[in-house]
């Protein structure tokens, strides 16, 4: 069992939020990657599955007008922050209802609404980013704060320790959670990574930083309230290494040879969003019957927001040369 | 009636009003770079004076850490701020272009128009002082070849202060390209209106009217064109010299309504020739106006070499006012 019990656990409606959240993701993730193979959609799709528990943990401690900053394996944190369903599939599929209007993509999903404000296709580039909502948010003198999310990968890029650095400096509000899922592509963090625990890093940038297990909600939720309330009072920014692992490779079609199968098998057979859901019902926090209810309504959600992208029209040919500028240069 | 007496000012001090005039007219604008808080002001002096005036939550003192700023300039400009980054010496682009051409130049496309970038990155750049090949470059084409950015390089004082209030309070992402040795020499110091007097991007300035020969230019090499112009019309050549001020937003009907007149043009400019700002305006001109030309268009630009050291090498590098001249008598066999 991984979800830890402690007297101090989140109350019972914060730990179902939280696993309907997870269960969005993964019934998401489901559908996506079961259009997939079936040849019903073509898209380059990078699978969150296995790391669900980590937006969620983070998610429910956030408000609308928090800003999220995630990377192209990024549909967790998209759905954990709101992104609604159907704008959502309608992007993935290229049309003009998407979020972006169909020009962004899956690696690009944006919705200031939801307070998800970038998603980047370039490994560690929304770490300077999210500083400058930090920044924003310093200079307005507004208690809200940014949650950017990154990989085990990117903590080696130029770009983490940049911005890892002026974070610390500037004491800003943000909160730079680390996914590490142990791969950084093709590569396991041991062939790329100079330390064990991406957390040890911290220490470089005077920054406090703690490793948890990224499977368990409710350590999640922990480690990501302390640092969240840290933020909200201007005591700066934490860095949270949110342990874990991905299902299903890199990307869609990975053959992930790189990945030894009993590695793989052992990590599926601990996935965490049906632990959390056995943990809920045999700690009286739920019922069968309201998290069935719960399930039921988001495949419904997931039926309907995949009809609405399959039956909305791609972008107008109008819209090459739109949002270049705000007005139109060729 | 009042008599407004001329204030003849170098760039470094009309910058410096034009950051000023536009903090004060909006707090959403704020400063960020290397250096640039007192006492220093910046490595030329271009912000001296701001953060005693306006703070140093306003005028920040960055590490060095050029992604870092720009990264941060790109995030607090999508939530509403209006950044103004300095990049030290432009060759310095290249450590942060990641966040300029994937980040601040892309954001409003990928999401569609949700989010806007409305940042400056200001920039000093240009041979001449042996600072070597890697404090010396001109490279605004990076930028032009970039769909989202606009580029604006100034040629003057005056021109400087406008366009740069223009660029703050532009709804995009702006490359703002300063020529370096024109910061404070008095040569180059000239009559600039006091206030808010903002010049559009996107307007080209003719700054001599001629009959005979177009040359295009921007920045410094400006100034050498219309010293090139001024040598000829004693041959009895009547050169008109424009200065494109922006290179994105590019003026192109005040170039082609030009060259229609005179039907032959150079283009200008101190960047390497190769794939340089010129051989996109070239092509854009024989495009336009194959059947009307007298004479292919003509450039002039850097050498197609890093920019080297030893003072004889760097000015064979530089375009030279003798160079404009032959190529504007070469048009006229």
């Amino acid at each position: 069992m991984a979800t830890t019990n402690r007297p101090d656990s989140p109350d019972r409606e914060t730990l179902v939020q939280m696993y309907e959240i997870q269960n969005k993701i993964k019934t998401t993730d489901e559908r996506f990657r079961s259009m997939l193979t079936s040849g019903q959609i073509q898209l380059i799709y990078y699978s969150p599955r296995g790391q669900e528990c980590i937006s969620a943990g983070y998610a429910v401690h956030l408000r609308p007008d928090d800003y999220v900053v995630t990377i192209y394996r990024g549909l967790h944190d998209h759905l954990a922050k709101g992104v609604p369903m159907r704008e959502l599939w309608a992007e993935f599929l290229g049309r003009s209802t998407g979020t972006c209007k169909g020009k962004g993509g899956p690696m690009h999903i944006t919705h200031p609404d939801s307070g998800l404000v970038v998603t980047t296709g370039i490994v560690g580039s929304g770490i300077p980013i999210a500083n400058g909502f930090g920044l924003a948010a310093q200079l307005a003198g507004t208690d809200q704060v940014t949650v950017v999310n990154f990989g085990d990968g990117a903590s080696n890029i130029g770009a983490f320790h940049e911005g890892m650095n002026m974070a610390a400096v500037w004491k800003l509000p943000v909160i730079f959670v680390c996914q590490n899922n142990l791969y950084g592509e093709h590569t396991p963090m041991s062939m790329s990574t100079g330390v064990e625990y991406i957390s040890e890093r911290g220490a470089a940038y005077g920054m406090p930083a703690v490793t948890v297990n990224g499977n368990d909600p409710v350590a999640m939720w922990h480690a990501a309230g302390e640092a969240i309330a840290r933020a909200r009072a201007g005591e700066g920014p934490t860095l949270i290494e949110a342990r874990t692992y991905r299902f299903y490779g890199h990307l869609m079609g990975d053959a992930m040879e790189y990945m030894p199968k009993e590695e793989r098998k052992a990590a599926m057979a601990a996935d965490p969003v049906p632990a959390f859901r056995a943990w809920l019902l045999e700690n009286g926090h739920a019922t069968e019957a309201q998290l069935a209810e719960i399930e039921d309504k988001i495949v419904a959600m997931v039926d309907d927001a995949v009809e609405f992208a399959m039956n909305s029209p791609e972008p107008s040919l109008d819209e090459l040369y739109t949002d270049v500028y705000e007005e139109i240069i060729k | 009636m009042t008599t407004t007496e001329p204030r003849i000012i170098p760039m470094g001090l009309a910058l410096n009003e034009a950051m000023d005039i536009a903090m004060g007219l909006d707090e959403k604008v704020f400063l960020l770079g290397e250096d640039i808080a007192e006492p220093s002001g910046g490595v030329y002096k271009i912000t001296k004076g701001l953060s005693t005036k306006y703070g140093t939550h306003r005028v920040r003192k960055t590490p060095i850490s050029e992604a870092a700023i720009i990264g941060a300039a790109v995030g607090a400009a999508i939530a509403g701020y209006k950044p103004v980054a300095e990049i030290m010496i432009m060759d310095f682009i290249a450590v942060c272009l990641d966040q300029i051409t994937n980040h601040a130049a892309k954001i409003r496309y990928m999401s569609g128009g949700q989010t806007t970038v409305p940042l400056v990155i200001r920039t000093s750049a240009g041979a001449g002082r042996q600072f070597g090949a890697q404090h010396s470059e001109m490279l605004e084409a990076w930028a032009v070849h970039t769909p989202g950015l606009k580029v604006v390089v100034p040629s003057n004082p005056a021109d400087a202060k406008g366009l740069l209030i223009s660029s703050i309070f532009d709804p995009d992402p702006v490359l703002f390209v300063e020529p370096m040795l024109m910061y404070w020499d008095p040569q180059y110091a000239c009559d600039v209106p006091v206030g808010d007097n903002r010049i559009p991007l996107g307007k080209a300035n003719i700054v001599r009217e001629g009959k005979d020969v177009t040359v295009i230019s921007y920045g410094k090499q400006v100034h050498d064109a219309v010293k090139a112009a001024e040598i000829l019309a004693g041959e009895g050549v009547s050169v008109e010299v424009i200065d494109l001020r922006t290179l994105v937003p590019l003026d192109e009907a005040t170039v082609l309504a030009s060259v229609s007149k005179t039907k032959r043009a150079v283009v200008v400019h101190e960047a390497v020739t190769r794939c340089g700002f010129g051989a996109e305006l070239s092509s854009r001109i024989h495009e336009e106006l194959f059947g009307t030309l007298a004479a292919p268009v003509a450039r002039v630009g850097g050498q197609n070499t890093p920019v080297p050291y030893a003072k004889n090498l760097e000015t064979a590098f530089v375009p030279q006012v003798a160079d404009i001249v032959a190529a504007i008598k070469s048009l006229n066999k």
